[in-house]
């Protein structure tokens, strides 16, 4: 009940929107409206699985043994929880956005954003793997006149990589991972412990994994990160929400999914290739975070340090302990706050006072103090230094390298924080305390309400989950690792 | 009474009603007979198909001559799924032709197309229900002949080049068949499916049989279009009326398909065809360069038409890439891509028609923002297009899970690859027309508006049909399946 409510709501939402196009007000109001009810059942979901309870949903067969069907589980129930509570946050935010900045086709725009949320609800709660496949191609495909939204000469362009990336590592790579799979073990199921172990060899299961870590295109694992920085042409609340916390997550998502419930944490831990793949996701933390450094575009700047953030997921996933699954799980939720808020503030930045590069925001915080402050505070939320949030799930990494007695990792996450720092902390500090372009009457220019009550309440979100993550805790320890 | 007669009505209906286009001489009629006559035949191919799931396959002696000495028509799951999807086609086809064929032939030859229409409908249906090889190959020769003459009516004088080589190949073609008919004739002295597929055992070592064969096939691949036996293909469906690219595609290869399953597997027997005879060593190849070549060709094609007429070339490669397989799921994954690229390439070029009744050669230049002059017709290009790709939800996306299945069942690794690649090339020629539908400016004067409805509804139809199959694959699989393991004889 409560399922097929968190599944119908953003359909529900999309169709009214398409009803009340006309009426701009009425359009967002049901925008809103739709992100607090669906929030609202997940919430509930969320409390289900707290005290042990179950829920599921199955629809038709598709193929033999294989349906498409929803059940909920702990890690899915986070990724579920982030997305929509930080769909509310988004829906105020695009109000303001859109329109102050004269955004077109804003109907379309809503409609396209309820589908894509649409499919992230059916890629958390999906039951196999061919249903997370489903959800994760409708994704791609919803958010792509998302991306291409002002539909100039560069949109189409950006729209190539985007589309070719993701259709072409999850058609190509993941589509035949998941046909080997259901080939070697004869179902897709996700079970606890995984499907494939004792029916593969480890060559096999090397290969097999090495499909599905790059065919999960969507966490942008390099070399197959490009359509990241490209899909930066999106307006802001679509880099925000969907290329900060709904598409990216879905991707590290899928992968956690995989080492978990397909692969198996033990078997993981006995293929050789699992240890080249943690070191390539490593590479990927820490050559992404060195092209960031050198990236003048706000937001290519952000993009940069996603896809380096995303790393540290797929590290955690790829460790193989309990410890690694916890950090790259509380990474989905931590990281998604505060890269959430950089985005805000990046857009808040642009509406107010037209400026996308980094080398223009000196002295900004003397006329957008609010803006800059909610900067500052994801910016050390994403580095993982206290007060913030991101402590939590680099702390659990560090732990998971460690108990896997990996020296090299551990020093990959600490090298890389050092760089989120050095390329993070320089915009907020000289916008506060370098001099500046002075302002006429040093008045405060900040974006419109809606986009400022946005940012505060995604800033407040990070230092809230320093002080009390426990909730997340309960629920990642209570994902199953082993068969029952 | 009428029950036991369904076989050969499937056949007579249309040829009955071809003439009476020719004396009816008006074109509004003509169309009406057709598409009349068409929803009719279809029905008889239900009835039929749920007579088969009841009581099996059914035998139906012309002239009340027994096989083999008479003509026999034989229904199995294989022909009455075939029967259902190409009568469906033609009747779904022959409703939307009215608004398109009236602007692209002129009232004034209505009659005379429609009159074709109908011939060529009669030749494929007979093709398909008859269990005679001599019998097959006068329907095959009606049908290509009428196809000749529609390709011919096309507004482009190229149409008639076009035609001219399309009837030169064809030609050869059925020319090879025959001659392979002719010898296994003086091998067996029988004409008969059945009773030739009980004497093949022992003939098998007889070097008449083997060229009897090799005629045969090279003759059906022609027709088939298998590479490289494609050359008639891309400018056949470029030139000929919008109206008959859609048929030609969702009928004629599948047809030529359904004669080489027939062959390797009913008359041969795929222990001769496959075992003995190296075969899938031979066509295998072939179809994986199919896959290669026709999408190449439509990634750089410029024309819309000709684009899709590649990209049908690359679709028979899967097709069969699937046979050559000769596995259970390897033949299902064939099968059922044969029914749902029928369904998927009508629709694209149903939609094309569309857009060639509102703005002449679809040209990349002249469907410059269509998705905003035409947003029907476009969105229905689109899904139509997610489904050639094999997005999932859609029917291209099923038939690619069984065609790969069936190639890693096998081990054969680079055979599933091709397909996954050919199935990235695919979303490199849709986007383009996605990207000149949607994102180029709309230049100034640019005829805008949609089609009629009459195209329209028999567009989404069957856009809708690709989306379902893609979701409820019981039905498409389910039968794929039983072909299949009617062909392989696991069934009786």
């Amino acid at each position: 009940m409560l399922l097929t409510g968190a599944l119908i709501t953003p359909w529900v939402g999309a169709a009214f929107i398409v009803l009340v196009g006309h009426f701009p007000n009425l359009r967002e109001s049901v925008t809103l409206v739709c992100s607090v009810i669906l929030f609202g059942f997940i919430l509930a979901l969320a409390m289900t699985v707290m005290s042990g309870g179950t829920a599921s949903l199955d629809f038709f067969e598709v193929f033999p043994g294989v349906s498409i069907s929803f059940s909920i589980e702990p890690l899915g129930i986070l990724f579920a929880l982030v997305a929509s509570s930080l769909w509310i946050l988004t829906s105020i935010y695009s109000i303001g956005y859109m329109r102050a900045h004269n955004e077109r086709h804003q109907t379309r725009f809503y409609v396209f954003f309820a589908i894509a949320l649409a499919s992230v609800t059916g890629i958390a709660f999906a039951d196999n793997m061919l249903t997370l496949f489903f959800a994760y191609e409708l994704l791609t495909l919803s958010t792509y006149p998302l991306v291409t939204h002002s539909g100039d000469a560069q949109s189409i362009r950006v729209g190539r990589t985007y589309i070719g990336l993701l259709l072409g590592t999850s058609l190509g790579l993941q589509l035949l991972a998941i046909l080997w799979t259901w080939q070697i073990a004869g179902t897709l199921d996700f079970q606890d412990g995984g499907i494939l172990a004792g029916n593969v060899s480890d060559a096999m299961a090397g290969l097999l994994l090495v499909l599905y870590v790059f065919g999960i295109g969507k966490a942008a694992l390099m070399p197959f990160h490009r359509w990241l920085p490209a899909a930066m042409v999106a307006p802001a609340p679509v880099s925000a929400l969907l290329h900060a916390v709904a598409v990216v997550k879905a991707g590290v998502f899928t992968v956690l999914k995989v080492v978990i419930y397909i692969f198996g944490l033990d078997l993981l831990t006995s293929i050789e290739m699992g240890q080249w793949l943690l070191y390539a996701a490593a590479a990927s933390v820490l050559i992404a975070s060195l092209i960031a450094l050198k990236q003048d575009n706000l937001k290519a700047r952000l993009a940069y340090s996603t896809i380096s953030q995303l790393g540290y997921v797929v590290v955690g996933a790829l460790l193989a302990n309990a410890a690694g699954i916890i950090g790259g799980g509380l990474q989905i939720g931590m990281h998604a706050f505060g890269k959430i808020t950089l985005f805000f503030c990046s857009g808040a930045i642009l509406i107010a006072s037209g400026k996308t590069q980094i080398s223009q925001m000196r002295g900004l915080g003397r006329t957008m103090p609010i803006t800059m402050t909610a900067f500052m505070i994801g910016a050390l939320s994403v580095v993982g230094l206290p007060p913030m949030g991101g402590l939590w799930s680099k702390w659990f990494l560090g732990l998971g390298a460690l108990e896997g007695g990996h020296i090299a990792i551990l020093v990959v996450l600490l090298i890389s924080s050092m760089l989120n720092f050095a390329y993070l902390m320089p915009i907020p500090i000289r916008a506060f305390f370098s001099p500046g372009e002075r302002v006429a009457n040093g008045e405060i220019r900040e974006a419109p309400t809606a986009c400022v009550i946005a940012l505060s309440l995604s800033a407040i979100g990070c230092i809230a989950l320093f002080f009390f993550p426990q909730p997340l805790f309960d629920l990642l320890r209570m994902i199953p690792l082993t068969t029952k | 009474m009428i029950l036991n007669q369904l076989p050969i009505l499937q056949v007579v209906l249309p040829l009955l009603a071809a003439p009476l286009c020719l004396l009816l001489k008006n074109s509004t009629w003509a169309t009406w007979l057709t598409a009349v006559t068409s929803w009719l035949t279809f029905f008889v191919a239900v009835f039929l198909l749920q007579q088969t799931l009841e009581i099996g396959s059914q035998s139906y002696s012309i002239g009340g001559w027994t096989p083999p000495w008479g003509i026999e028509y034989r229904i199995d799951a294989l022909n009455a799924f075939v029967l259902l999807f190409v009568s469906a086609i033609c009747a779904i086809v022959a409703t939307a032709s009215g608004p398109s064929v009236i602007r692209e032939i002129g009232r004034d030859r209505a009659y005379l197309f429609y009159c074709c229409f109908l011939l060529f409908e009669t030749g494929l249906l007979g093709v398909v229900a008859t269990g005679d090889v001599f019998n097959l190959f006068v329907f095959l020769e009606i049908s290509s002949l009428a196809a000749y003459v529609l390709v011919s009516f096309g507004r482009d004088r190229r149409a008639l080049s076009a035609a001219y080589r399309y009837l030169i190949l064809g030609t050869i073609g059925a020319t090879f068949y025959l001659i392979g008919v002719g010898l296994l004739y003086q091998a067996t002295g029988t004409l008969n499916f059945s009773d030739l597929a009980t004497r093949m055992p022992l003939l098998e070592d007889s070097r008449t049989i083997r060229a009897a064969f090799a005629f045969i096939t090279v003759g059906i691949a022609l027709k088939l279009a298998l590479f490289p036996l494609h050359l008639w293909l891309p400018n056949a469906y470029a030139y000929a009326p919008s109206i008959v690219t859609a048929l030609l595609a969702g009928t004629a290869t599948k047809v030529a398909l359904y004669i080489l399953l027939r062959i390797f597997f009913t008359l041969f027997g795929s222990n001769f065809s496959f075992g003995t005879l190296p075969v899938d060593v031979i066509i295998m190849p072939l179809a994986v360069a199919a896959v290669f070549v026709g999408s190449a060709a439509a990634i750089f094609e410029n024309d819309v038409k000709r684009m899709l007429a590649y990209s049908t070339i690359a679709q028979i490669g899967y097709m069969v890439i699937g046979i050559s397989l000769a596995t259970v799921t390897g033949l299902t994954g064939g099968i059922v891509h044969m029914f749902n690229h029928a369904v998927i390439k009508t629709a694209l070029f149903l939609s094309l028609a569309c857009a060639v009744w509102r703005v002449g050669p679809v040209t990349m230049d002249a469907i410059a923002g269509l998705g905003k002059r035409m947003p029907l017709t476009m969105g229905a290009f689109v899904l139509a297009g997610m489904s050639l790709i094999g997005v999932p939800g859609t029917a291209g996306f099923v038939s690619k899970w069984y065609l790969v299945t069936a190639a890693l069942e096998r081990g054969w690794w680079w055979i599933a690859l091709v397909m996954v690649v050919g199935s990235l090339l695919s979303i490199v020629y849709i986007w383009r027309v996605l990207e000149a539908a949607y994102f180029r400016p709309v230049s100034e004067g640019a005829p805008t508006g949609e089609a009629p409805l009459l195209m329209l509804l028999p567009t989404w139809t069957l856009v809708a049909t690709t989306l379902y199959f893609g979701v409820d694959t019981r039905f498409g699989v389910g039968m794929a399946r039983l072909a299949a393991e009617s062909l392989l004889g696991l069934v009786p």
